[in-house]
């Protein structure tokens, strides 16, 4: 047939053509420490290295935001909650699946190119869900970590596992649901199991063999410094896992990670002092993984307060000084400035009710209050907030997140030995109700009725002037949310909320200008992206990602 | 007088082999001893609970879609074999993991599930239904308001199943005091529409821009609160608490324990 010769002839032409074309678009170092010059792609868990979250794409307006059309839609073929969040390289899509599956999807259209299935070993244990939050990309590779606490590289192209490695022992409950972070020549990832006694660590990888380069704990060992804020045998199961994607400062040559909770969860009792590095931030270095500062938020916590959020980072004017930054809105209630050169202090506040400290010394140090056995205690075991990714907007200065307001429980403390591979916790909790008995919030929402109501919590999404450390301004929901930011040059900020609205909001004063019901709670941060000039933003909503952009 | 006095665990774990799920004899063969899950193992299942279910189920087991483990309500469970190959082998494409337990944890958790999770329970003085059903639908003036098996009003909440997902305590609460007992979803709303209509009703669901009642005139009404000029929301539950005698209240009680859906 003379029609199909022709057809194979101009493919063949075109293959050749797409070669050298992909050859030229590999995600280099270079790219990604200038991913925000790029603003048609997402090329990091975080959308560039400071952690922003913040586009300089302009095309969707506050004037014309309620015209965005859904253009396509992607199904999840499994339960459980979405927490990925998709990176967009030159129009390809790379997106998580529960348990550990990557999908490179085409960003115009939602069709997939191709899918693997990494399946985790039948006893990975995870507290929370069998979450995973995405993918890091570099040059032509794909990186995951994985429940089963392995890291996988896929050849970006064809999905096909290039390497494949241990990051911890699953039979220890080690795991990693994070997005790794991709530093020069380095793939690194925290680890996971915080509620089963790991000792947890941050750890490089060589991207292109997957060679371990470094390995840092997050609980000093005998003989390293701080050591002594443990005692006896309790710093090697206490926990301090790493499962929320940090940020890094080329100029300092600094990677920033926010740690969680010490172990067991609720018996501080039975781990005395301040167990560093639990609830801290660290600051290691990228090449060789040591610890060049550290700042606890919470010392010897015992209402699992995490600070497994992300570090955004920022170079502000503050009070009058050209700084560096990092703003934390920290699951214990407190909202910190940190100088994130030496880790000092700047500047904390309460931005929810809190009850389990009286205020910060000038160090930033809590001043412990601990309510009465049986007495709540705000904020609740949720936290003020916790890992979802929040936005700094340039433009208006202000730093977005989602708070969980009036929520409490009431704590109880057990004395609990640990086990290798099971549940570590030293007690456990309750969440207030207004009646005995009523429902109340649990992690993520799997219940179309809200029959708890706003009267055990709701959420507030919160604007912050990091100048003051105050709220600007707030916009609440009835449900609460464990929704992340995203703000554009446009100043809209989006985001969901577990209702399944899909919010736009002004970023400079709180206004709602638009938003549409998706039906599933949205447990990710919106991203958003440009192909052949045209922006649109993707959101994940139940078992739906949905990709919107105005009409042409 | 039939007035009883039971544990809430004891009538919990009656009920459910008794009552609804299957005949007696089937669950006599499944449990040794003396038929019941002795007080020690409810003890052990609680912190078995607290430290492996309760971060996904929460606190009151009521936190899956669906699954309500306090008051045993399951998807697909029926049998404590049933429970315990959930348990053991994980289900709904491992949303549920499997766990793996120790003989005498599983049969902890098990005891604590079927304990109405309550390790210490509560006396609850338990009438008799016959009468109790007679004050229901007469002086207790509860059918005024309430429906149970196709019959009454539905602008309080059908109590046709409330045996079955009530502990006894509740029902105790929700009729000598009501004001605290009254879950929050429940509460009276008023509405004002910008229509200038004025809707009474009772909340079934809300969220950030909308809420949805049942009207005085049994009306599922869903409104957009761009829509409102006001929107009240009672803290005061439409009853007051009961002036019935003890022994009344107690047969009350009995009647509505009775009351178990289509099971």
């Amino acid at each position: 047939m003379k029609f199909a010769n022709q057809i194979r002839i101009i493919s063949i032409t075109l293959f050749v053509c797409l070669v050298a074309t992909n050859a030229s678009a590999q995600v280099s170092y270079e790219r990604i420490l200038n991913a925000t010059d790029e603003p048609e792609n997402w090329l990091t868990y975080n959308g560039g290295y400071k952690s922003q979250r913040y586009s300089q794409l302009d095309q969707i307006t506050p004037q014309n935001v309620s015209g965005l059309k859904l253009q396509w839609t992607l199904q999840n073929q499994v339960f459980g909650a979405w927490q990925s969040n998709p990176i967009v390289v030159d129009g390809i899509m790379y997106i998580t699946e529960r348990p550990n599956s990557v999908m490179a999807v085409d960003a115009i259209t939602g069709r997939v190119f191709w899918k693997y299935r990494h399946v985790p070993a039948e006893n990975s244990l995870v507290c929370c869900g069998a979450n995973n939050r995405g993918v890091a990309v570099l040059e032509d590779k794909v990186f995951m970590g994985t429940l089963d606490a392995r890291l996988v590289a896929l050849d970006r192209v064809t999905g096909t596992p290039v390497w494949d490695v241990e990051v911890g022992d699953v039979d220890l409950a080690y795991s990693v649901t994070m997005a790794p972070l991709v530093v020069k020549d380095k793939v690194i990832v925290g680890v996971g199991g915080g509620e089963y006694g790991i000792r947890g660590y941050v750890a490089a990888y060589d991207a292109e063999t997957g060679e371990e380069a470094w390995k840092t704990y997050t609980i000093p060992g005998p003989g390293e410094p701080n050591h002594d804020s443990w005692e006896g045998d309790d710093w090697q199961h206490g926990g301090a896992p790493v499962w929320i994607t940090g940020s890094f400062d080329p100029e300092l040559n600094l990677t920033y990670w926010g740690v969680g909770n010490p172990g067991p969860d609720w018996n501080a009792g039975q781990r005395p002092g301040d167990n560093l590095y639990s609830d801290s931030v660290i600051a290691l270095d990228p090449d060789t993984g040591e610890l060049k500062w550290y700042f606890q938020f919470t010392p010897n916590d015992a209402y699992d307060y995490d600070s497994v959020q992300v570090p955004v980072l920022a170079d502000i004017v503050w009070r009058g000084t050209p700084s560096k930054i990092m703003m934390w809105a920290n699951r214990n209630g407190y909202f910190y400035v940190l100088d994130r050169v030496t880790g000092k202090f700047l500047e904390g506040k309460p931005y929810v009710k809190v009850n389990w400290s009286s205020g910060l010394d000038e160090n930033g140090r809590p001043i412990p209050t601990p309510q009465p056995e049986g007495m709540p205690t705000f904020p609740g075991n949720q936290g003020g907030t916790n890992w979802y990714p929040p936005s700094f907007s340039p433009r208006t200065g202000l730093f977005y997140f989602s708070a969980w307001q009036d929520y409490a429980t009431i704590y109880r403390a057990e004395e609990s030995d640990y086990e290798p591979g099971r549940a570590f916790l030293g007690g456990g909790f309750s969440v207030l109700a207004p009646a005995p008995g009523a429902p109340t919030i649990g992690i993520g929402r799997t219940n179309p009725i809200n029959n708890w109501t706003n009267e055990v919590g709701f959420a507030s999404l919160k604007a912050m002037d990091p100048q003051t450390g105050e709220e600007v301004w707030s916009y609440d929901q009835f449900d609460v949310s464990d929704s992340g930011m995203l703000t554009t040059a446009s100043d809209i900020l989006f985001t969901g909320g577990r209702e399944g609205y899909f919010h736009a909001i002004d970023a400079t004063n709180g206004d709602m200008l638009w938003n549409v019901n998706l039906g599933g709670q949205i447990v990710m941060a919106p991203i958003t992206f440009s192909v052949d000039g045209v922006q649109y933003v993707s959101v994940i909503s139940g078992h739906a990602l949905s990709t919107f952009a105005l009409p042409n | 007088m039939e007035i009883q006095f039971l544990r809430i665990a004891r009538l919990g774990t009656l009920a459910f082999w008794g009552l609804i799920l299957m005949p007696l004899h089937q669950a006599l063969a499944q449990e040794v001893g003396d038929h019941q899950y002795t007080s020690q193992a409810i003890e052990a299942g609680s912190q078995v609970y607290t430290q492996q279910c309760a971060l996904c189920h929460g606190p009151q087991g009521d936190l899956v879609d669906g699954i309500n483990l306090s008051i045993g309500q399951f998807r697909t469970v029926q049998s404590d074999t049933d429970l315990r190959q959930v348990i053991s082998e994980g289900a709904a494409q491992g949303r549920m993991p499997a766990f793996t337990l120790r003989a005498e944890e599983m049969n902890g958790v098990i005891a604590f599930i079927r304990a109405g999770f309550d390790p210490e329970g509560v006396a609850v003085r338990i009438g008799d239904p016959i009468r109790g059903k007679m004050l229901f639908e007469g002086a207790g003036q509860c059918a005024d308001c309430h429906r149970v098996g196709g019959v009454g009003p539905r602008t309080a909440p059908d109590l046709s199943n409330i045996g079955a997902i009530r502990t006894p305590a509740s029902l105790q609460r929700n009729i000598l005091d009501p004001a605290t007992a009254l879950l929050p979803i429940n509460r009276s709303v008023r509405l004002v529409t910008r229509f200038e209509e004025t809707i009474v009703g009772r909340r079934l669901n809300e969220d950030t821009y909308t809420v949805q009642v049942i009207d005085s005139q049994e009306r599922l009404r869903s409104l957009k609160k761009i829509d409102l000029v006001s929107y009240e929301i009672s803290d005061e539950p439409s009853k007051q608490p009961t002036t019935m005698s003890s022994d009344e209240v107690a047969d009350v009680i009995g009647y509505l324990l009775t009351l178990r859906g289509l099971e």
